[in-house]
């Protein structure tokens, strides 16, 4: 056990894991990160807390997990590279192991190009990959990434990854993940799954190369809430493959006067049902982004609840 | 040349545009060409310069025009297509130090014996009275 | 070669004001060859310059010379004579001229007209492209000779991310994938176990990050 993280138990415990995402206000109110996590509360093993997603200003994701976890809530807490060297990301983990975190997603982060700041500087002292080095080394060495000594307490953090199944060179995609295994993912959270076909194929290739035995890989699932939103991924989110029969689906619910809303809680639902079957997934992430309140219906009808409780 | 009523053009013709209205440069006013348009034949509308279109600004022209050859009959090619990204970027010269970028214009008209020669010289003159003097007019 | 864009014509007019005799100077070198700051440029550039100033009814006087290069001692030195003529120097080089002027010339304002943009290629008439950073540590033994620094939108070393789709990088459909690029070279080349080790974080001390660079040759040195 690296962290001790409920996550990490869960996970080890070989129970089907579920995690949950809560992005940070574009403010200072606390009580913003309170209420989403009052939805996810006993549905999820831990909250994914974001690090100013798609480069938008936002609640820092060290202090937002702070909250969360005086309301009673595991994070999840990213780590990006593009706004951080390697001296202040450093910096902030010894502070958020400090404060309690255990859990630590790492990512280069999206660009700042999409983001409210498109003028700043991207930091990009290093990659994803190359964070996860230096933390694992960090944890585990003790040593900071120059080299130096790391004395007293290490950072203890249970320490995931992301990966992207649909994204190009497929070919690639299984190996990337495979050297950010080597680099010190012991957990990793997909992109949102929607072409069950490819994320399949890709599963495949993961097994091959055995990597779903020397890590636990969740699932990223999203319900879509409107069939403008499934387009909009679709169309406009790089690295998103949303298949024409999610909109028709969608569609179809419309079409007859049913709650759209409520067919996008049914394929999420659907999607978790099968990724359940593949061999290696070993749970899934549900990012219900600005739609927290959907978190325990799919749950509950997915079958993951009640949550367990491991010690 | 300070009458409004006569604005001073200067056009940049290429050679064969130029003689497709007439074989003999000297019968154009008789043909209606308007003699406030000053002309200067090129061997082919593709050699005007930047420099060149500018210049003719600088030393007081109201309006300043290239004549060139329909793009598929240009005899160099590109000849008159080039000459037209020449005067797009003058056109954006103009327009950033807030001069009406429709004072330079880039004609491109049929080597056919016919009268788009004499008509776009009209055209101008008439464009360039509604625009009034250069702003560099008596400064 | 280095790739230069001229300022747009107000924010020149804007340094210029109250000047009424400039030396607009143009550079043989890179610029030159980019179209952005060589003799013709300079001829052009001139040519704005008073014609916004006749309309003003505020003429300025310009004086147009081309350098061989402005990134020499001995190109920049035959200016010494003349240097205290002028209210400015509006120079048409890449930012290295700008500085190497104002650093030979203490006593004569120097002004930039272009904005360097970055060291590239010229892939065809009229369209360039950058191919390096300059970081000072070069890797492109490691990724078949495309450079992931100058390349990447994120200088990303492990790449390629999550945002290359369809060969094209997330930020915009216009900017090739050049990890994809990457991949597909070292696939052609058989290389692609170059891939499979973990790329180190890099030191950037070389980089600017270190610090203003200098390289000093002693064997070559007078």
């Amino acid at each position: 056990m690296k962290s001790g993280s409920n996550l990490e138990k869960v996970l080890k415990s070989g129970q089907f894991a579920v995690t949950g995402e809560l992005g940070p206000p574009k403010n200072a109110d606390a009580e913003v990160i309170r209420t989403k996590a009052r939805f996810l509360k006993g549905c999820v093993d831990a909250v994914n807390i974001t690090d100013c997603q798609t480069a938008i200003v936002r609640m820092s994701s060290i202090a937002s997990s702070v909250i969360l976890m005086e309301e009673g809530l595991e994070p999840v807490t990213q780590m990006t590279c593009r706004d951080r060297n390697r001296i202040a990301i450093q910096s902030d983990l010894l502070g958020a192991s400090a404060l309690g975190m255990k859990n630590l997603l790492c990512l280069t982060g999206d660009h700042h190009k999409f983001g409210n700041h498109p003028n700043a500087v991207g930091v990009f002292d290093m990659d994803s990959v190359q964070l996860l080095q230096m933390v694992k080394n960090m944890r585990d060495d003790k040593v900071f990434q120059c080299g130096e000594e790391l004395k007293g307490t290490e950072p203890k953090f249970f320490l995931g990854a992301a990966a992207n199944p649909f994204a190009d060179p497929f070919e690639f995609r299984a190996l990337r993940l495979a050297k950010k295994v080597v680099a010190g993912a012991q957990f990793v959270q997909t992109q949102l799954v929607y072409n069950l076909e490819k994320f399949t194929a890709w599963m495949q290739a993961v097994r091959d190369l055995g990597v779903h035995e020397q890590c636990y890989i969740m699932a990223g699932v999203t319900p879509p809430k409107s069939i403008g939103m499934a387009k909009y991924m679709k169309n406009n989110v790089p690295g998103l493959d949303v298949p024409d029969e999610v909109i028709a689906r969608l569609k179809g619910a419309k079409d007859a006067k049913k709650d759209v809303r409520e067919e996008g809680i049914n394929i999420c639902v659907d999607i978790i049902n099968q990724v359940k079957e593949i061999e290696g997934v070993a749970g899934v992430h549900i990012m219900a982004i600005e739609w927290e309140s959907a978190v325990p219906e799919i749950a509950k009808r997915a079958g993951l609840l009640p949550r367990p409780s491991v010690s | 040349m300070n009458d409004v009523n006569q604005p001073d053009i200067v056009a940049f013709c290429c050679h064969y545009t130029a003689y497709a209205c007439s074989q003999d440069l000297q019968n154009l006013p008789r043909l209606g060409f308007p003699e406030n348009v000053r002309l200067e034949i090129l061997p082919c509308s593709g050699r005007i310069s930047i420099t060149r279109l500018l210049k003719a600004f600088e030393q007081g022209a109201d309006g300043v025009y290239v004549a060139g050859c329909w793009e598929d009959t240009c005899h160099n090619i590109r000849g008159s297509q080039i000459a037209k990204k020449r005067v797009d970027y003058v056109k954006d010269v103009l327009a950033q130090l807030n001069i009406k970028p429709e004072r330079v214009e880039m004609y491109m008209i049929s080597r056919e014996p016919n009268r788009g020669f004499i008509e776009v010289a009209k055209e101008m003159t008439e464009r360039i009275k509604r625009l009034g003097p250069s702003p560099l007019k008596g400064k | 070669m280095i790739v230069g864009e001229r300022k747009p014509i107000q924010e020149i007019v804007g340094m210029l004001k109250g000047m009424k005799k400039i030396l607009i100077l143009g550079c043989g070198g890179c610029v030159s060859v980019c179209s952005a700051g060589g003799e013709k440029e300079v001829e052009i550039l001139a040519s704005i310059l008073r014609i916004d100033r006749k309309k003003g009814g505020e003429p300025i006087e310009t004086v147009e010379k081309t350098l061989t290069r402005q990134c020499d001692t001995e190109y920049l030195e035959g200016l010494k004579d003349e240097a205290g003529n002028y209210d400015a120097i509006l120079s048409m080089a890449c930012g290295v001229g700008v500085n190497y002027l104002a650093d030979m010339y203490p006593k004569t304002p120097v002004l930039p007209a272009l904005n360097t943009s970055f060291m590239g290629v010229s892939e065809e008439q009229g369209v360039w492209s950058e191919r390096c950073a300059g970081c000072g540590d070069c890797v492109l033994d490691r990724t078949g000779g495309l450079c992931p620094i100058a390349r990447c939108s994120k200088r990303l070393l492990n790449g390629p991310c999550g945002g290359s789709q369809n060969g094209k990088c997330e930020i915009s459909p216009n900017v090739a994938c050049v990890w994809q690029l990457i991949y597909d070279r070292l696939k052609g080349l058989n290389q692609l176990e170059k891939l499979k080790d973990i790329f180190p974080v890099k030191d950037w001390s070389s980089s600017l990050h270190g610090g203003p660079r200098k390289i000093v040759r002693e064997d070559l040195k007078l």
